[in-house]
């Protein structure tokens, strides 16, 4: 399956990505899964997308949560807390 | 009253807010309050000096955000009409950031919707702000106060909200 996850704000610089194209194991069903998938790659993913810590995700624009289901060609994200207004 | 209207802008430039406001309420006679909110770039945050505030966001996830932030209110409350604008890009000290404006017959659904419109946006709509001070930039972290303010909504229904009485004003 095939998808574009963008970053955002302080988790974008952490990692140096604002956005990526990723091909995801069929294993990957759900959003919890595709966090712990991408903190597989180790240094700056393992540390920011660590268990606990507070990581808001979207997909195609909806707030999502971890049981949120993937779907091809979806665009999700991920961003810390919000904090406009 | 006639077709509800529900306003959403994510910009950069600044907004007028009697002119926004005029142009929110024209015509509508069925209107009888307006409630306002306007947040503003304050110069000190957490004990450090701000001289620039940067707000980041995620260009068409934001407005879907505010509509249904909006769509929510108006499902709440007697409304005739809400307007969210919303700012983004370097501001400065004083600055305008934030517009909600709620129009509706009577004082209290304007005032309730208002308030909610603002705790949900600070909690759900995808804007990041970035403080710079004299030590350097930082992200601002995001408040539990502000999870709190936004939680307290959950414990009445919208159907009971709907039927309570508001005083005339």
């Amino acid at each position: 399956m095939k998808i574009t996850i963008l970053y955002f704000a302080s988790l974008r610089e952490t990692l140096g990505l604002e956005r990526e194209s990723v091909e995801v194991p069929a294993e990957i069903a759900t959003m919890g899964a595709l966090r712990n998938w991408l903190r597989l790659r180790g240094g700056a993913w393992a540390e920011s997308l660590v268990e606990g810590r507070a990581v808001r995700m979207a997909v195609n624009r909806q707030l999502a949560g971890p049981e949120s289901l993937l779907v091809d060609d979806a665009e999700v994200a991920f961003f810390p807390p919000v904090t406009g207004g | 009253m006639g077709q509800a209207t529900s306003l959403v802008r994510v910009q950069h430039e600044d907004f007028d807010l009697t002119r926004e406001v005029q142009a929110l309420r024209q015509g509508d006679a069925g209107v009888g309050a307006v409630a306002v909110f306007v947040g503003t770039v304050r110069d000190v945050n957490e004990g450090s000096g701000v001289s620039t505030l940067t707000l980041e966001h995620y260009p068409g996830m934001t407005e879907s955000a505010l509509e249904d932030i909006a769509a929510q209110a108006h499902q709440r409350w007697r409304l005739n009409g809400t307007l969210i604008i919303h700012r983004y890009g370097e501001l400065q000290p004083c600055d305008q950031i934030v517009l909600v404006a709620v129009t509706s017959a009577h004082r209290g659904d304007a005032f309730e919707a208002c308030e909610f419109i603002m705790d949900f946006l600070k909690t759900r709509a995808p804007f990041w702000k970035k403080e710079q001070t004299p030590a350097g930039t930082r992200w601002v972290d995001a408040r539990r106060a502000d999870d709190e303010a936004a939680a307290r909504w959950d414990e009445s229904s919208p159907n009971t909200d709907r039927v309570r009485s508001s005083p005339a004003g």
